[in-house]
C-alpha cells in the first residue's frame, strides 16, 4: 500500500491542480505559531529532566598543536564541579552536511584557536561555567598559517573548467570587464545557540538537540559515540534557526553524550554565543575575479570566473563559489577557477545557499559593470544574455523564469525610474537604484513519510524531516489537507524523530518539495483505500467526506482502523536530464549620505519563481529572511580574524553586525505562478535559499547608482564608501 | 542563596548560586522556557521579560536583584490557546519564522507599545514632547534591541502596527 516514485518522468499529472481542498498554496497561518509566539514551543535546552547536570566546553587558545596536559584535578570538586571530560572521540570540527559519519575526531590536536577541546561537567552551569574558564591547560604549540593569501593555494582539478577560447574573446570583445571582488566570511547566527541534553537508558542514547538533518545526525553521532545507529534517537521538533549550522552534529551533541555516559546522569550541553562563531561553521572568505564580455549589441561572449576560497588542511568541502556559474549567463568562452587556501581558521561550511549567496552576488556586480560598459540598461542587459540552455552543459532548462522575474520585478518596482549613477539628492543623501538576478540550483532529494488516516476522518502526517523556521509543519499539513481532502485544522504533523520515516532534511532548500512528496505520495495512497473501499475508480475529497457518483460519505467511520501509507520519492533522469533552478530579480534603493558614507536600504522589491507554492505566507518569508541576509552581507557582516593567530576577533553579536529592525525596510515580496514538472512530483522546486542568492548585489550596485562609487570588497562599510565619494 | 520571584503574578522561591542569571532562573530553575538565550550578553534581546512595567534583557541582570520585583514574561501575556491581541498578531502576520527570538520580540512589542503611550521619544522621533505617531519608522527604531536571524521584520512591524492600531480602536 505503499507509494515509491523515482523522478525518471516529467510530473505533467498535476493531480494537485485537480482535488477540491484548495488549501495548497493559501497564505495559512503556521500550526506551530500559536506555541511559538506563547513560548509553549520547547527548543533544545529547554527539556525539563530530573538530575540534569551542565556541561560548558573548554577552548583551545592556540591556533595549532597539541593539548600536553589538563590539569582536571584543578577544578573537580570545586564549586560542584563533577569532572571533567577529554575524551577522543570527541569533535574537533562539526560534521558537514550530509557526512553521514563522524567528522575529524581527537579534541587534543589543536587545528585552530577555539576549538573545543574537554568538557566540564558541574551540578550547575554557573559552576560548570567557572570551571571551564579556570581549567589549567598546557599545550605544545605547533607551527600554522592564518592568512589564506600568504599560502600556495591547492588547485582541485576536479574543479577546474574552459570551454572555448576566454583570453582571445576578451580580446575581441566590443565591451569586457577584468574585475576582482572580495566577500569576507559569514557566520549563520541561527538565534538559538546549538543545544544538546543527553540521556541514556541502558545502552541506548537519547539526545534532545537542535540539527537539520535527523537522518545524517544519528548515523554521526553514532559513529562519533561508537555504537549502533540503532541505538541512537534524536529529537529536534523545534529548531531555532539553522542556516547550514546545524546541519551536521556538532561539538556539543558528542560531549553530551559522552559525559551523560560517563557520569550516568543527563547532561546539558550548550554552546555559548562566543563558542558559536568560533566553532561552528564559517562561510569562507572569497576572492573572485571575473573576465566578461560582450560584442557591441551587448550578447556575452565570454564569462571567467576563477575564486580563491580558504579551508583547514584535510576538509573535503571548499565554498562552491560558481556553482551557478556554468549556467547563469549565455557566452561560448568559459573558464571556471577553484583554489583552496589551506589555514589554520574555524572550518568552513555551509552558510545559507553555499556557492549562490557569495558567487551569484559578486557576479551580479560584475554584469553591472559590463552593462554599463555596453551602455545597456543593466536588465535589458540580462534578459540579452538568458541562455537558451544550459550553456555548458547543452541540457534543456525544466523551466526558466528570470526574464519574467526580471520584468515584472522592474514593473512593480518602477525601475524606468532610475537615472545615471549620481543625480538623484535629497539634502544630504544620495539616492540610487540597483537590481540584481537572483539563482539557486534546484534539488530534490530521497524522502520518506507516512500518512495515517485515523477511523475518526484526522490525519497524522509522519517523519523525521525539521521545520528550522521554514514552515515545514505549515506545507506538509496543506499538502495532506489537500491530497486527502480533509480541512488543514484536522491533519496533525509531527516532524524532528529519527524513530520516523528518514526525510531529507533541511538544507539546501529542497526540504519542501522532497518531503513535501513523500506526503503527498503517502497521501495518495491512501486516496487509493478510500477510492477502494468506495469501490469507485475515482473519487473526490473534501472537508473530510469522499464522493464518488452520487454518494457522499463521511471519511470518519469509513474503515474501522487507521488506514497508513508510507510515501517515497527519489530523484531520478529528470534531474540528470535537465538543467534545473530556481529564478528571481531583485531591486533596491539606497540613500546614502554625502557626508558620512552611511547607507541605508530604502526600499527593496523581490519577484520569485519556485515552481508550485505550497504556502504563500511561509514562502515569501524565506524570501524576506534571504534579502534581509543579502542586506548584512551588503552593509555589515563580516567575520574578522586576527592576523597574528587566525582567532575571530567579532565573534559575538555585538561586534558582528546583524541587520537589525532599523536597518530593513517593509520589503515587498512578489511570488510568480509556476509549475515545474520536471523538479517533483507536486511541481514544486526550493525557496529557502532563493532569497539571498545576489540580493547584496542589488544593494552594492544601488550604492553606484546613488553616488557613484563601486565597492568592490564586501561589506560596502562607511570607511570605504567614504574614501572614493566625489566631492 | 534565596530569593523570592514574584513571576506572572505568583510568587516562586529560588534557591540558587548568586550567580544564576534572571534569564537562568526562569529557563533552568522554574521551567519557564519560555523566555530564550540567544547571546547571554544583552545582545540580542531573545531573553526580554517585563520588570516592574519595564522592558529588560533577563541575561543581564541576577535572579537575586529582583526579590519584590513584578515580573511578567511570554508565559504571562497569553497561551497557545488564549493568546493576546500582539501574539494572535504574530501569527497572522507571520512574524517569526524558527520562533526562537519570538517570545522576546512579543514582550519587547508589549511594552514598548506602553512606552510610546506614555509619550516617550525615541530617535526617530521627531518632537520629544506631546503625542507620539507610531511611524513604521519608530517601530523598527524601538524594537532594534530583538534581533531576528530569520528575518521577520517587515512581518514584526505589521503585526505591532495592527496590534495598536486595534487597540486605539477599543
Ligand atoms: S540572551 Fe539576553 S540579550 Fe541575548
Ligand atoms: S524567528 Fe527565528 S530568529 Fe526570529
Amino acid at each position: 500500500m505503499n507509494k515509491h516514485l523515482k523522478m525518471d518522468r516529467p510530473a505533467t499529472e498535476r493531480f494537485l491542480d485537480e482535488t477540491a481542498q484548495n488549501v495548497l498554496g493559501t497564505p495559512m497561518d503556521r500550526p506551530d505559531g500559536p506555541a511559538k509566539a506563547a513560548g509553549q514551543a520547547t527548543y533544545a535546552h529547554e527539556w525539563q529532566i530530573e538530575g540534569l547536570c551542565h556541561g560548558v566546553l573548554v577552548r583551545a587558545t592556540i591556533p595549532a598543536g597539541r593539548v600536553a596536559r589538563i590539569d582536571a584535578d584543578a577544578v573537580t570538586g570545586r564549586d560542584g564541579v563533577l569532572r571533567v571530560i577529554s575524551d577522543p572521540r570527541m569533535l574537533r570540527v562539526p560534521a558537514q552536511g550530509g557526512a553521514n559519519e563522524a567528522p575529524d575526531q581527537g579534541p587534543d590536536e589543536v587545528a585552530y584557536l577555539g576549538q573545543p577541546i574537554a568538557l566540564v561537567v558541574a551540578e550547575t552551569f554557573e559552576a560548570a561555567r567557572d570551571g571551564a574558564l579556570a581549567l589549567p591547560v598546557e599545550y605544545d604549540p605547533a607551527d600554522f598559517t592564518v592568512d589564506p593569501d600568504a599560502v600556495e593555494p591547492e588547485v582541485p582539478k576536479k574543479k577546474q573548467a574552459s570551454q572555448g577560447d576566454l583570453e582571445a574573446a576578451m580580446r575581441e570583445a566590443a565591451h569586457s570587464v577584468d574585475v576582482t571582488y572580495t566577500t569576507p566570511g559569514h557566520n549563520s547566527a541561527a538565534m538559538e545557540p546549538h543545544a544538546a541534553i543527553a540521556v541514556w537508558n541502558g545502552d541506548d542514547l537519547l539526545l534532545r538537540g537542535s540539527y537539520q538533518m535527523l537522518k545524517y545526525n544519528r548515523n554521526e553521532l553514532a559513529d562519533a559515540v561508537g555504537i549502533d545507529p540503532a541505538h541512537v534517537r534524536i529529537l529536534s521538533p523545534y529548531v531555532g534557526g539553522g542556516f547550514g549550522s546545524k546541519l551536521g552534529i556538532t561539538h556539543e551533541a558528542v560531549a553530551a553524550a559522552l559525559a551523560s555516559k560517563e557520569l550516568g546522569r543527563p547532561v546539558s550541553v550548550t554552546l555559548s554565543r562566543q563558542q558559536v562563531f568560533e566553532t561552528t561553521m564559517r562561510r569562507s572568505e572569497t576572492r573572485q575575479r571575473f573576465r566578461l564580455a560582450c560584442d557591441a549589441e551587448g550578447r556575452m561572449t565570454a564569462v571567467g570566473h576563477e575564486v580563491l576560497v580558504s579551508q583547514l588542511p584535510g576538509q573535503q568541502f571548499s565554498e562552491p563559489v560558481t556553482q551557478a556559474t556554468p549556467f547563469a549567463y549565455a557566452g561560448p568562452n568559459r573558464v571556471i577557477g577553484h583554489r583552496i587556501a589551506r589555514v589554520n581558521r574555524t572550518c568552513a561550511g555551509s552558510v545559507r545557499a553555499p556557492g549562490e549567496a557569495v558567487g551569484i552576488t559578486a557576479m551580479e556586480n560584475a554584469m553591472d559593470e559590463l552593462a554599463e560598459a555596453a551602455g545597456i540598461d543593466p536588465v535589458q542587459f540580462r534578459i540579452l544574455n538568458i541562455p537558451e540552455k544550459d550553456p555548458t552543459s547543452g541540457k534543456p532548462f525544466s523551466s526558466h523564469t528570470l526574464e519574467r522575474a526580471l520584468r515584472e520585478g522592474a514593473e512593480r518596482f518602477g525601475w524606468s525610474e532610475r537615472r545615471a549613477p549620481g543625480q538623484r539628492r535629497e539634502g544630504d543623501w544620495l539616492i540610487g537604484m540597483g537590481m540584481a538576478s537572483a539563482i539557486r540550483v534546484n534539488i530534490l532529494a530521497e524522502a520518506k513519510a507516512r500518512v495515517t488516516l485515523e477511523p475518526d476522518g484526522r490525519v497524522l502526517v509522519e517523519t523525521d524531516m525539521t521545520d528550522i523556521g521554514t514552515g515545514t509543519y505549515s506545507i506538509l499539513t496543506q499538502v495532506a489537507s489537500e491530497t486527502l481532502g480533509v480541512s488543514t485544522d484536522r491533519v496533525r504533523v509531527r516532524l524532528g524523530d529519527t524513530d520516523l520515516p528518514p526525510g531529507p532534511g533541511s538544507g539546501g532548500s529542497w526540504g519542501a518539495a522532497s518531503s513535501g512528496s513523500a506526503v503527498y505520495l503517502a497521501a495518495r495512497a491512501v486516496r487509493d483505500r478510500i477510492a477502494e473501499a468506495m469501490g469507485a475508480d475515482e473519487v473526490t475529497l473534501k472537508d473530510g467526506h469522499a464522493i464518488a457518483g452520487n454518494r457522499r460519505v463521511d471519511l470518519a467511520g469509513l474503515f474501522d482502523g487507521p488506514v497508513t501509507a508510507e510515501g517515497h520519492v527519489e530523484p531520478g533522469k529528470t534531474m540528470k536530464e535537465t538543467r534545473q533552478s530556481s529564478f528571481g530579480a531583485y531591486f533596491c534603493e539606497v540613500a546614502v549620505n554625502a557626508v558620512t558614507g552611511e547607507t541605508r536600504v530604502r526600499r527593496m522589491h523581490g519577484t520569485f519563481a519556485a515552481g508550485r507554492i505550497l504556502n504563500a505566507k511561509t514562502a515569501s518569508s524565506q524570501c524576506l529572511g534571504g534579502m534581509t541576509f543579502g542586506i548584512g552581507m551588503a552593509l555589515t557582516e563580516e567575520l574578522l580574524h586576527d592576523p597574528r593567530d587566525g582567532h575571530i576577533v567579532n565573534r559575538d553579536l555585538a561586534e558582528y553586525h546583524l541587520p537589525v529592525n532599523a536597518d530593513v525596510p517593509q520589503i515587498d515580496v512578489v511570488l510568480l505562478e509556476e509549475r515545474d514538472d520536471y523538479a517533483s512530483p507536486i511541481q514544486a522546486k526550493g525557496i529557502g535559499e532563493l532569497g539571498i542568492c545576489g540580493a547584496a548585489g542589488a544593494v552594492t550596485n544601488a550604492i553606484y547608482n546613488a553616488c557613484g562609487v563601486r565597492v568592490r570588497d564586501y561589506p560596502a562599510t562607511l570607511d570605504k564608501v567614504l574614501a572614493v565619494l566625489p566631492d | 542563596m534565596r530569593t523570592e520571584l514574584t513571576i506572572n503574578g505568583a510568587t516562586h522561591a529560588l534557591e540558587a548560586d548568586a550567580r544564576t542569571t534572571l534569564l537562568d532562573a526562569l529557563r533552568d530553575h522554574l521551567g519557564l522556557t519560555g523566555s530564550k538565550k540567544g547571546c547571554d550578553h544583552g545582545q540580542c534581546g531573545a531573553c526580554t521579560v517585563i520588570v516592574n512595567g519595564r522592558r529588560i534583557n533577563a541575561c543581564l541582570t541576577l535572579a537575586c536583584m529582583h526579590d519584590g520585583d513584578e515580573i511578567v514574561t511570554i508565559e504571562g501575556l497569553g497561551t497557545a490557546e488564549a493568546p493576546s491581541e500582539m501574539q494572535r498578531a504574530f501569527v497572522a502576520h507571520d512574524g517569526y519564522q524558527c520562533g526562537y527570538c519570538t517570545p522576546g520580540q512579543i514582550c519587547s512589542a508589549t511594552a514598548m507599545l506602553d512606552e510610546v503611550a506614555q509619550g516617550w521619544p525615541s530617535h526617530v522621533s521627531d518632537d520629544l514632547t506631546g503625542e507620539m505617531d507610531l511611524s513604521d519608522a519608530e517601530i523598527s527604531e524601538r524594537m532594534s534591541g530583538n534581533l531576528c536571524r530569520c528575518a521577520a521584520y517587515p512581518n514584526i512591524v505589521d503585526a505591532i502596527r495592527a496590534t495598536a492600531r486595534k487597540e486605539a480602536a477599543e
